[in-house]
């Protein structure tokens, strides 16, 4: 067959640079960054500080994925979410200036924890905020600790950041994946979903948020008929669906996230999973993945959130202010964490007038109220949990909704004392028994 | 073994041949510019991509469907490889291919960041054509319309290639061109022409797959650079610049793919690789490739 083709071109010189061109392209991006600082810098951080800065002003590092999957969930938006506290609280805290880095951990913990590293070393960083995916937030966890600085959570999921792996240094802010199967699982076990099956994402955000949405859907009297789990980032989930939907459970339960989860949803539709009866539940979902999907695929999901920008007038008014800076996008329960967790940061730095230890500002954080127009009123326990309300939404029809981003109807609020795991149960070593 | 076993795994054979079909669409463009050109086409991905975004376009902003896109789209994504062709890639051909694969990947770098950038990293819909919505119950599962599509039109386009270059006139020049330009060219034939025709068709592919995939994944910056490097794979595997090669080989693999992922699903992703590595120590040509004398 093809005897025409030229000897050459099947060279085996060129087989060898081909094959070392595809590994080296999959193998460069595990690199750390070469570049390793910030990838976008906030008006006037210019200059780099001097080692162990921070003295004379307060550095906030926004550390998130900047280019993948998660982009759209924290990213750009992230530092602008960041930028408007720090714009709000009025620019300056303690007579010291504010400023705000920024950079991309592409997903990986090994760049993560390499950047937050040569943050708090060399760039006076004095507290990260955000961080996506679970992996690189457990590894920004541990480097914060040994620095004693501090890290506010508000990109990744896992219930383990407040649970065995809590730290003194580390706040939980948004959500988790303990409040998210709570506040779903539970109405969706309640009306009749009594048996589910897994499509879990193998990292251990995908794991955690498995584990804690078994324990509710079993307390709650379901059961777990099995679990399929896939890689992170897969293309294709028609495989994975088909064994979701021969499992004949009433639940297909996606513990994933961003582009994987809208790729799933997508193509459930395409094998009438949820037309022939079964219930898709997008475990952690957010309106950025509601927007991507648009209505006529979404609607009807169920899914649970700590913030939705149409909740009230002021989250309205905040939001709007954030969509001007955004092209028009509606900001994600991560953006509104971002803004949130710095705003009480910068009021704990003003009482103390320093950020220099930074299990200190952790305790001072911990020991006054949260307040502020996004989350309401709200209270930080002793593992490091910030506990507000969640709500459980539905997607609207087409129908129903009336302009772009008008996406959830309000279905239940889990009041704030109820949302999230009591720390007595959380396997924390911080939480005096 | 259980007949819900086999049914499980026929199911998956099944999805496996329908991921085949974009593997050998995709390799399929890129064993044909590997043949003539000796260029290794990173940019396939990014202009899989931009197949798929233009599609999205037509509808998002001309309200233009899903049918004429299937034309539309790859014609444009053809022109813009001939541009691509004309300006950049012909510069480099006397030096060696590394250059050109350098330059290529660049292009797709830079393609993915500004739509990165424009659109965002979640995506835009893309919904199924009215007619090609619902599905079928074929006893060992649902077969989505639209997929049974993407395997017949696929196969279609693949063989339609095949017999092009394997059959006809055109193709016997072609052929020639690639071994021996200079003696072609004294008989009167338009090589460099033809190379650039030859880049914009074998692109044109890549932007016509990202039409079929628009509706099944979602229309996202980075939907190609997750699917090149498989791509690569598969044309190794099948022996470089080898079209029937890659055709049997893309769909071979699918199906490998599919039946992975009931076994072993979180090996689904590397599966592909460890084959390469097995192939090229056996056969370092290639399954259908002809070692160098």
């Amino acid at each position: 067959m093809l005897r025409h083709l030229p000897t050459r071109i099947a060279d085996r010189s060129m087989v060898l640079t081909l094959c070392a061109a595809a590994l080296c392209s999959a193998a460069c991006k595990k690199e750390p960054a070469p570049d390793k600082g910030p990838g976008m810098t906030a008006p006037g951080s210019g200059a780099a500080p001097a080692p162990g800065a921070g003295g004379g002003k307060i550095v906030i590092g926004v550390l998130s994925d900047m280019s993948g999957v998660y982009a759209d969930l924290g990213g750009k938006g992230s530092v602008i979410a960041a930028q408007m506290a720090v714009a709000d609280f009025g620019g300056t805290v303690a007579g010291m200036p504010i400023e705000i880095v920024s950079g991309d951990h592409q997903n990986k913990a090994d760049v993560g924890s390499s950047i937050a590293r040569e943050w708090y070393d060399t760039k006076g960083v004095d507290v990260i905020v955000d961080v996506p995916t679970s992996s690189v937030a457990l590894a920004v966890s541990d480097v914060t600790r040994d620095k004693n600085k501090v890290f506010l959570v508000s990109g990744a999921g896992t219930s383990e950041l407040t649970g065995e792996k809590c730290s003194p240094n580390t706040i939980h802010w948004a959500y988790d994946t303990w409040a998210l199967s709570n506040a779903a699982g539970r109405e969706i076990v309640k009306n009749g979903g009594d048996s589910w099956y897994f499509v879990t994402v193998d990292y251990a955000f995908g794991h955690a948020l498995k584990n804690d949405a078994t324990k509710i859907v079993e307390a709650n009297g379901g059961k777990v008929l099995g679990e399929v789990q896939h890689p992170f980032k897969t293309a294709d989930f028609s495989s994975f669906l088909l064994q979701a939907q021969s499992s004949k459970a009433k639940v297909i339960a996606l513990a994933n996230a961003g582009g994987d989860t809208i790729g799933a949803i997508k193509q459930a539709a395409e094998f009438g999973i949820v037309s022939k009866g079964q219930q898709l539940v997008g475990l952690l979902m957010f309106i950025a993945d509601v927007n991507a999907l648009g209505l006529p695929t979404a609607q009807g999901l169920i899914l649970s959130e700590s913030f939705y920008w149409d909740r009230d007038d002021q989250t309205r008014a905040w939001s709007q202010k954030f969509g001007a800076k955004d092209d028009g996008v509606m900001p994600t329960m991560i953006h509104a964490g971002v803004y949130s967790s710095v705003m009480h940061y910068l009021k704990a730095v003003a009482e103390l007038k320093s950020a220099k230890d930074g299990k200190a500002v952790v305790a001072k954080m911990e020991g006054m109220p949260t307040d502020d127009p996004l989350f309401g009123k709200g209270t930080i326990d002793a593992n490091g949990r910030k506990r507000h309300s969640m709500y459980v939404y539905q997607v609207k029809t087409p129908a129903e909704s009336k302009a772009k981003w008008d996406y959830y109807k309000l279905i239940r609020e889990v009041p704030a004392d109820q949302a999230f795991r009591a720390p007595a149960d959380s396997g924390c070593p911080l939480v005096k028994k | 073994m259980s007949n819900l076993q086999i049914s499980n795994l026929l199911a998956q054979m099944v999805l496996g041949l329908i991921n085949g079909a974009f593997y050998a669409l995709l390799s399929l463009g890129l064993a044909i510019i590997f043949g003539l050109l000796n260029v290794i086409n990173f940019a396939h991905g990014a202009l899989f991509m931009l197949g798929a975004f233009i599609a999205w376009g037509l509808l998002h902003y001309a309200g233009v469907g899903y049918w004429p896109a299937l034309v539309i789209s790859p014609l444009v994504v053809g022109g813009l490889g001939i541009v691509l062709e004309r300006t950049l890639l012909q510069r480099l051909y006397r030096l060696d291919p590394l250059y050109n694969l350098l330059l290529t990947f660049g292009v797709a770098l830079i393609l993915q960041g500004v739509f990165q950038i424009q659109f965002g990293s979640s995506g835009e819909p893309y919904e199924i054509p009215q007619a090609l919505k619902g599905g079928t119950d074929i006893g060992f599962m649902m077969l989505p319309t639209y997929r049974a599509w993407v395997m017949i039109v696929s196969l279609v386009v693949c063989l339609a290639t095949w017999y092009v270059t394997d059959r006809t006139k055109l193709g016997s020049y072609l052929r020639a061109a690639t071994e021996n330009p200079g003696l072609v060219q004294a008989f009167g034939i338009n090589v460099p022409r033809m190379v650039t025709v030859t880049y914009g068709l074998g692109v044109a592919l890549a932007g016509f797959a990202g039409v079929l995939g628009a509706p099944i994944f979602s229309v996202s910056p980075e939907m190609g650079s997750e699917r090149i490097i498989v791509v690569f794979a598969v044309v190794v595997i099948g022996g470089m610049g080898s079209i029937m090669g890659s055709i049997v080989t893309g769909f071979a693999l699918g199906m490998i793919e599919g039946l992975t992922k009931v076994v072993y699903p979180v090996a689904s992703n590397t599966v592909v690789f460890a084959l390469m590595a097995l192939v090229l120590l056996i056969r370092p040509a290639g399954l259908f490739g002809k070692a160098s004398p």
